[in-house]
């Protein structure tokens, strides 16, 4: 058996360093270290429970509103407020506009890099691929970090800028919208769309949201071959990306962007073709792998953090969150296959979750989330109010907020004591997909994924490839 | 010409990555294109490098140990001094703040980017049992990972662009300062922040100027007032454009509704009280603005309470503009 350390990682937030066991040429053990610890869970103890607003979104920059969104919908619960509709429209789009940014960031400047390297320069593909997508300088580059600016306008207007903003309060927004400034969020959506339209998708969103199936996607690419997500699927083909980087395929999620008739995306655990209610009180942490107190599963209510950075036992500064004790993934093909879409579904049937349809499901959930945005912004009833007023204390002890970041599931639990927080756990996307092994010895879902890999080649690109395609957030899986 | 572009190497540590993300707004041109108009080769960043893994590993350590030169570096986060270094390693196991300090006395210009590397940050509060400082301060005070009072071969003290996050253009215009070299160090305050975004105060050029004038109050986050009496607002003492310059096109806090936190300030995130809550004794704010004799506050926020416009006062503590201002009476505009 050999062993090798791979890192620093980049074009991923945060950092990260993976440790490979080989036998007979391929990985037959993965363990995956966060070497980064910050310590916001005891950053936030002491402090009056609004104050999560101003740290959580901290945690990180590139989820930093679904940091505070969950920080919000547990704080409604600890004062016992709805947001009224505006406010839920508003929260919506500022955390829509976030999460499409980070889709676009992800695959044009994190993902796409890897194959304009040279290591590929012998397939067909290469010289377009390099044309287009090297890193910084590739031709799709500056187009979509222009049209993505246009995009978060939406921030300066809605939220006063990104990252860390403090407009999403326990009982709405403190932005209303009149009318003006409506018809020019509507005009910068418009030019967003465009850029989706004719660079991305090379068709118009709804195309893209109506593919139903591989057929259909396969159809798609060969309609329209100079898009940036054909292009794609064409590299992916010639690759063969879909047997990479398959999982437990376990997957979770919670419920996105809610709305009077329920949220858009439900909250659930899939597993074989079922779903099933989230079992949210079945969801645990575990430190045994981590530098950190305690070993076996402990309910993120009932958990504190000690860190203990000379841990034996310890790989990673990540918990080990389990849900029922299983090691879930969670991202937007797990938000695809809850919301039972036809394409994800017969994808993850015929080769699981994997690097290909997880960037199908990240892409194709842009082309329907910005015909969602266009709505909220139309339902906007400019007369009604945006915010419920915040009663001066808290009139319930303990609360759960979650949400669905980019990359996936986000919890905060919180606890309060004599008006104070007293405890404040969080579980992120990426500690989720990222965990170390549990004390059953049970390894996370990239530690997983990685196992049976070729990872000979200098550069380890397919276990790059496998790594981007869970777009990771090192900085919120520690926090 | 590409011969004189400066070299630029830009590291993260213990920091949420969000001044990165921030300068990803860049408007017109986009952020690449804007580097290189400058002048600045970025020769390796977390987030945009294409060099992964032992190649980046050994990019760093050439430049760490000289065999590469290296013109600029950037550090975003906090460095992270704690349990020997414990709480950030590389991979090959040496801490990430020994690779930090060798480079910044390599760098002929070090530029902290963000209130975490330039001063601890967010990082460093409440008990910071992770030992998180500032490159050339701990909080308000010199020290820091490299000891206080620290300068490159050029002269040149660290540039601290504090921030939680930085504005892109306070950090694209102090590297396109350095990179044309005509950033001294008379250029920056005592803190060491840019002059020309720090010498301005965020309440400069506030929309919500007039209901200040008139002390005319919001109660709670999102109402038209002026936020400094009630709700925590820090915009007379935090040293800022923000107001001034706008973000993400035409944004700050206070059109966002919501309060500043003095997020270039060292201690921001332990204010000493609720973020969104101003402290007061006899009825007066603490923190009054900083060159403010208190008894002038008093006596002159007592004759303009007196002089509120209905108008002022009504609209303070509603959510959106609601009362009009009136029509010059005819014959007389
Ligand atoms: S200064 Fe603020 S925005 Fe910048 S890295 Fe630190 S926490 Fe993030
Ligand atoms: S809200 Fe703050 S920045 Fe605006 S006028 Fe009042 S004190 Fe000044």
């Amino acid at each position: 058996m050999s062993r090798r350390i791979l890192g620093p990682f980049n074009r991923v937030e945060g950092d990260l360093n993976i440790t490979l066991d080989f036998a007979d040429g391929k990985v037959s053990a993965a363990r995956v270290t966060a070497p980064l610890f910050r310590g916001f869970e005891r950053i936030l103890l002491g402090r009056e429970p609004l104050d999560a607003l101003a740290i959580v979104p901290r945690i990180c920059g590139i989820c930093s509103v679904s940091q505070s969104v969950a920080a919000a919908h547990a704080l409604s619960q600890l004062y016992g407020i709805t947001p009224p509709a505006n406010g839920q429209r508003v929260l919506n789009l500022i955390h829509a506009v976030e999460n499409i940014a980070d889709h676009l960031s992800h695959f044009y400047l994190f993902f796409m890099p890897d194959f304009a390297r040279a290591d590929y320069q012998q397939h067909g593909w290469h010289g377009e691929t390099l044309a287009r997508f090297k890193a910084q300088s590739g031709s799709a580059v500056a187009p979509m970090l222009e049209a993505r600016a246009i995009l978060m306008r939406f921030m300066g207007s809605l939220a006063g800028h990104w990252p860390h903003t403090l407009c999403l309060q326990p009982g709405g927004v403190t932005k209303v919208v009149s009318a003006a400034e409506r018809v020019r969020l509507q005009q910068w959506l418009r030019s967003f769309r465009r850029f989706l339209e004719q660079r991305t998708f090379g068709q118009p969103l709804e195309a893209i949201a109506a593919l139903d199936g591989q057929a259909a996607l396969e159809h798609y690419r060969a309609q329209t071959p100079a898009a940036d997500f054909a292009h794609f699927l064409h590299i992916a083909d010639s690759l063969q990306l879909q047997q990479l980087g398959r999982s437990y395929d376990h997957f979770i999620a919670a419920a996105a962007y809610a709305g009077p008739d329920g949220p858009w995306s439900p909250a659930g655990l899939w597993q074989q073709g079922l779903s099933q209610p989230l079992p949210q009180e079945q969801i645990s942490e575990d430190n045994h792998s981590s530098w950190l107190a305690g070993d076996g599963p402990s309910a993120p209510l009932h958990t504190d953090t000690v860190p203990l950075p000379d841990k034996a036992e310890g790989y990673s500064w990540s918990k080990a969150p389990r849900v029922a004790g299983l090691a879930a993934e969670t991202g937007a093909l797990a938000r695809g296959l809850l919301r039972g879409e036809p394409l994800l579904n017969e994808m993850v049937a015929s080769a699981g979750g994997n690097v290909l349809s997880r960037v199908v499901a990240r892409l194709t959930e842009v082309a329907r989330i910005v015909p969602l945005m266009e709505h909220w912004l139309a339902a906007l009833e400019l007369e009604q109010p945006f915010q419920q007023p915040c009663p001066a204390s808290a009139v319930h002890n303990s609360a759960v907020g979650l949400t669905e970041a980019a990359r996936g599931m986000l919890g905060h639990w919180v606890t309060l004591d004599a008006g104070r927080i007293s405890r404040y756990q969080i579980i992120a996307p990426t500690t989720w997909n990222f965990s170390p092994r549990d004390s059953k010895e049970l390894p996370g879902p990239l530690e997983k994924a990685l196992e049976g890999v070729d990872a000979s080649d200098p550069q380890a690109l397919q276990v790059q490839h496998i790594v981007r395609s869970f777009d990771p957030c090192q900085v919120c899986t520690t926090h | 010409m590409a011969s004189k572009n400066k070299r630029l190497l830009w590291l993260q540590s213990g920091g949420c990555g969000g001044c990165t993300l921030s300068l990803l707004n860049t408007e017109a041109p986009s952020l690449f294109t804007a580097l290189a108009d400058i002048g600045i080769e970025l020769i390796w960043h977390p987030s945009f490098a294409e060099q992964s893994l032992d190649e980046a590993m050994h990019l760093l350590q050439r430049l760490a140990d000289g065999s590469e030169p290296l013109d600029m570096l950037c550090l975003e986060g906090s460095v992270m001094t704690g349990a020997a270094g414990r709480f950030h390693l590389l991979p090959d196991g040496q801490s990430m703040s020994t690779l930090i300090e060798q480079l910044a006395r390599r760098a002929s210009q070090v530029i902290a980017v963000g209130t975490c590397a330039a001063y601890g940050g967010i990082s460093a509060a409440g008990d910071n049992l992770t030992g998180a400082v500032g490159l050339d301060y701990a909080g308000n005070h010199p020290g820091g990972l490299l000891g206080g009072h620290f300068h490159t071969a050029s002269g040149l003290p660290v540039v601290n662009i504090s921030g939680c996050p930085t504005h892109p253009g306070w950090v694209l215009e102090t590297l396109a300062l350095l990179a044309s070299d005509s950033l001294s160090a008379a250029d920056l305050d005592p803190l060491g922040r840019p002059r020309f975004y720090a010498d301005k105060l965020v309440h400069h050029g506030c929309d919500k100027n007039e209901f200040y004038e008139f002390k005319a109050s919001a109660t709670a986050p999102g109402q038209m007032g002026c936020l400094m009496e009630h709700v925590g607002c820090k915009g007379t003492q935090a040293h800022a454009d923000c107001n001034s310059r706008s973000w993400n096109g035409e944004g700050s806090c206070l059109t966002g509704g919501y309060p500043c936190i003095n997020c270039t300030a060292p201690d921001f995130a332990d204010p000493g009280h609720g973020f969104f809550s101003t402290p007061q004794v006899a009825g007066f704010p603490v923190g009054l603005p900083t060159d403010m004799p208190k008894a002038w506050f008093v006596a002159l926020s007592t004759l303009s309470k007196s002089a509120t416009p209905t108008r002022v006062r009504q609209n303070a503590v509603l959510d959106r503009l609601t009362v009009p201002p009136s029509l010059p009476k005819k014959g007389k505009a």
